[in-house]
């Protein structure tokens, strides 16, 4: 896949999101939006993509460049695995000034060869970074090369850091996908209840929360792209009855390329609170069509809603009105609080800096008349908000974490970096103790007490 | 001599021990008051950093970015520079910006020098905003080698005139170059020590007081604490230089050159003789500035005495659990060498030693051969041995040999406190051997 202007216009004008629905001037900023000079946040490209193909278990993930890209971020990902343990390796060229001046696709070449011979990867994942990329290695042929030469799928994911944000990096990542795996293989079997779960990457295990309900049901996760996934399984994805988006902007292109190459449709979910996974799990049963499935699904959701509620209801007497304010992005702005208001907490803020017009929508419903949707925000932003409107807690991502607890702010990490599993109903369960245990620590009061000296007045 | 092994038939890093050189740099700056390091780079070269760090330390890092992009890139980035620094000026306020290079730019080769006048000429508002400037791409050297390089340009840059209105104590000053060895709570240790002797410590980097895990009052987009942009204006006055880590030396020079300070440089830190070392230098020099009647008499403070007997006696009881072991390193140089001189003086053999880059340092380790390589060389080479001594990534490795691991180096992400663990020093070097006979007392050993 070679990396063209078009290409990348395309991917950012991508016509599944709705970021692009209104095609008013500046409504596309979720998508094209990148860093400002001077700012402090975000990652790159090359993090996007890494993001969305790391968690790929048995594969190699080989990152042509300079020691930083890979050197500062391998093995730090968050995405279990049931299986396979290759892809918490680090693989890097780990590219010297000498391939800067003379080209480092032999070196690359070499690195695929040695990873193939004491590793033995179903396939190899390379990322160009942005030097490789400057100085004009060609990735895609020694790719090619490789994979003629070594008998293995060797796979070019061309995003180096420099041509956009992290969701860019998620979409070409996805591209690389279409373009070298799916569709390769054939399963095994294949049953009219396959579908494939995109954009989820088992983030603390996530996944395991909500397999064994689909389980329940009858429905068959054929492919998990790409969390706890087997190279092999991605392969053969194209089989499936229905593609259902889980983080959905983030891998859309995926969604509506398969709809189009193989007539698979998609619909976007959310396994956060209880209305979301109830309604994630009416619409699989309603878009494969089946009267036995939807109810089986409705017996499911009366069983799993019941238990929920006895299980729930020590916590919700707790949480009962604490609040919250949320910084996160795109769809968890919404299904967090969704999952939140399941559990009578209120949201007194939140972000909408990446959501659609969509998002937007649910979340005006879900906040009611005081809630505040911050368009923009940084850390004296929250924290300024958390202070006008008396919110109990912050709820946000892991670089925002110091800035709670700094503040003295209880705290709960909500993306990829947190270590706790938040999907479908246990995880409900799960976020439900988290929230307890983050407000009704005792530490709060200590941490903001005052010195007996302090309090002397002179 | 120690021989120094690359392997050249390799074209891989797997399990790379090596972080940036960047990342080195950003921690270098990140222990002077009121910075932003500043990366002159795509927008990913700052959030890698910035995730290690914090996840490292547990703290906020305040790092920024140039947030060049691929056509920003073949056209140039002073403009990217320019917005950059005046967006971090208008939003945090620094006293000080630390701009370092990393690979893209460095390969497209900016005129940073050139820029930075530019910018200079067209914004005479920024005539007292010191701008510290490293040039540190990323496919040269190791995190320890982009530290050493912010520390030389900090060194090197001029502050404008000392400001007189700072008290002039009695106290004589002396510089300590901290290299990339030390963590804060040693620099935290190194700075007791010398005020003990009645020296003011003026401690280049100093991440005591900007990482070492505090609650402040407000909240900072720039760093709360470390070596203010005043002390950096007195560096002239300081007596001596002491720079601890061999790759603090070219620093020390410099200072010798611009100051005529006289300088020593100490690899060690952690063990007897290597504190006994420091200590006799800082009693010297505490000694040579008693004003009227000089006579050489250089006193040891009374704690000390005593926490060397204690050093004595710790070495004796913890001798029974480390003599005769063999322990595997992977670690920076100057950690290396701090590390495994140690480890040899209780009588514990190295059996594999694995290293990020190339150091004056690695000759003088004692040992048949060092290893400059990555975790994979050290699982090859750490088969058989008692202890493992790296980073937090290796625990993979550890458990897969079924060898226990003791964290050094960075990053950490799986063990408290780093910002606050002291292993130099009589007290930290007594901390390191009970940490470690410890280990092997749980193995039953």
């Amino acid at each position: 896949m070679k990396l063209t202007k078009g290409k990348i216009a395309d991917l950012l004008n991508e016509p599944g999101c709705e970021h692009n629905h209104k095609k008013e001037k500046g409504k596309n900023q979720a998508c094209t939006q990148q860093a400002k000079p001077g700012a402090a946040q975000g990652g790159c490209a090359f993090d996007g993509a890494s993001i969305a193909l790391v968690p790929i278990t048995d594969a190699a993930h080989l990152v042509h460049g300079p020691i930083a890209c890979a050197g500062n971020s391998w093995g730090s990902r968050g995405s279990l695995s049931s299986g396979a343990t290759t892809y918490k390796m680090g693989f890097t060229t780990d590219i010297s000034e000498n391939d800067i001046i003379f080209g480092g696709e032999k070196r690359l070449y070499k690195a695929i060869a040695q990873v193939i011979k004491r590793y033995h990867p179903p396939a190899v994942f390379v990322y160009s970074t942005c030097v490789t990329a400057l100085i004009g290695d060609d990735l895609d042929a020694v790719c090619e090369a490789a994979s003629e030469k070594f008998s293995t799928p060797i796979i070019p994911v061309n995003a180096p850091g420099f041509v956009g944000s992290k969701n860019l990096g998620n979409r070409l990542a996805g591209e690389s996908l279409l373009d070298y795996v799916v569709g390769t293989a054939e399963p095994e079997y294949t049953t009219p209840y396959d579908i494939n779960l995109i954009g989820e990457y088992n983030i603390a295990g996530e996944l395991w929360g909500v397999l064994p309900l689909f389980e329940k049901v009858g429905i068959r996760v054929l492919s998990k792209i790409t969390g706890d996934a087997t190279f092999e399984e991605i392969r053969y994805a194209h089989r499936a009855k229905l593609n259902v988006m889980i983080c959905s902007k983030a891998l859309i292109n995926m969604g509506r390329k398969m709809e189009e190459r193989y007539g698979i449709p998609y619909i976007e979910e959310s396994f956060y609170g209880i209305e979301d996974m109830n309604r994630c799990l009416r619409n699989i049963a309603e878009k494969l069509g089946d009267e036995a499935l939807k109810q089986r699904v409705e017996t499911v959701i009366a069983e799993e809603t019941a238990k929920l509620d006895i299980a729930l209801a020590p916590y919700r007497a707790r949480l009962k009105g604490k609040r919250m304010v949320l910084y996160t992005g795109g769809v968890k702005s919404w299904s967090v609080m969704s999952a939140a208001q399941d559990l009578g907490m209120e949201v007194a803020a939140t972000s909408t800096k990446k959501s659609t017009e969509e998002d937007k929508a649910k979340i005006k419903k879900l906040l009611g008349k005081d809630g505040i949707a911050l368009a923009k925000g940084n850390a004296q932003e929250i924290l300024r908000v958390i202070e006008k409107t008396k919110a109990d807690m912050l709820v946000a991502g892991g670089r925002n974490q110091y800035t709670a607890l700094k503040a003295r702010i209880p705290f709960l990490d909500i993306n990829q970096e947190r270590h706790n599993p938040y999907a479908g109903y246990v995880g409900l369960i799960e976020m439900a103790k988290e929230f307890d245990r983050a407000l009704h620590s005792p530490i709060w009061q200590q941490v903001r007490q005052p010195a007996p000296w302090e309090t002397v007045s002179s | 001599m120690t021989t120094i092994i690359t392997n050249k038939k390799k074209s891989v890093a797997v399990n790379p021990l090596k972080q940036s050189p960047p990342l080195g740099a950003a921690l270098a700056f990140l222990g002077l008051k009121g910075i932003v390091p500043l990366f002159h780079g795509s927008q990913g070269c700052t959030a890698f950093a910035k995730v290690l760090l914090v996840r490292h330390f547990r703290e906020a890092i305040p790092l920024a970015t140039t947030a060049m992009t691929e056509v920003s890139t073949i056209l140039g980035g002073e403009e990217n520079i320019e917005q950059a620094i005046l967006t971090l000026v208008e939003k945090a306020g620094p006293d000080m910006i630390g701009l370092l290079t990393t690979g893209l730019t460095e390969t497209r080769g900016d005129d940073m020098d050139g820029i930075l006048k530019s910018i200079r000429k067209r914004h005479p508002e920024l005539d007292s905003l010191p701008i510290i400037f490293a040039s540190t791409p990323d496919y040269k050297g190791a995190l320890q080698d982009g530290f050493a390089a912010a520390v030389e340009s900090i060194v090197s840059t001029d502050y404008g005139t000392p400001v007189e209105t700072l008290p002039k104590t009695s106290q004589q000053q002396v510089t300590i170059l901290a290299g990339s060895l030390l963590g804060p709570g040693d620099v935290e240790e190194i700075k007791e020590i010398v005020e003990a002797f009645g020296l003011k410590p003026l401690v280049i980097p100093d991440l005591s007081g900007s990482i070492d895990g505090h609650l402040d009052d407000d909240y900072n987009s720039k760093t709360p604490g470390g070596t203010s942009l005043e002390q950096l204006q007195q560096l002239e006055r300081s007596l001596f230089t002491i720079a601890i880590g061999e790759s603090m030396g070219p620093a020390a020079e410099i200072l010798q050159q611009r100051f005529g300070t006289n300088y020593k440089i100490l690899p060690s830190l952690a063990g007897l003789g290597a504190i006994d070392k420091f200590l006799w230098l800082l009693a010297q020099i505490a000694n040579y500035n008693n004003d009227g009647d000089w006579q050489f008499n250089p006193k040891i403070p009374q704690k000390y005495l005593r926490q060397r007997r204690q050093l004595q006696d710790a070495i004796l009881d913890t001798h029974f659990y480390l003599g005769g072991k063999k322990v595997s390193l992977a670690l920076e140089p100057d950690l290396l060498y701090q590390t495994s001189c140690l480890l040899q003086e209780m009588g514990a053999e190295i059996q594999a030693a694995v290293t990020t880059t190339k150091s004056p340092v690695l000759e003088k380790l004692g040992i048949d051969q060092v290893t400059i390589g990555d975790l994979e060389d050290l699982e090859d080479l750490a088969v058989g041995s008692d202890l493992i001594i790296t980073n937090s990534q290796a625990k993979p490795l550890a458990e897969k040999l079924n060898i226990p691991l003791y964290r050094m180096g960075y990053p950490i992400y799986d063990r408290l406190g780093n910002g606050s663990r002291c292993l130099v020093g009589y007290r930290g070097t007594m901390q390191f051997l009970f940490d470690l006979g410890n280990i092997f007392i749980d193995l039953g050993h």
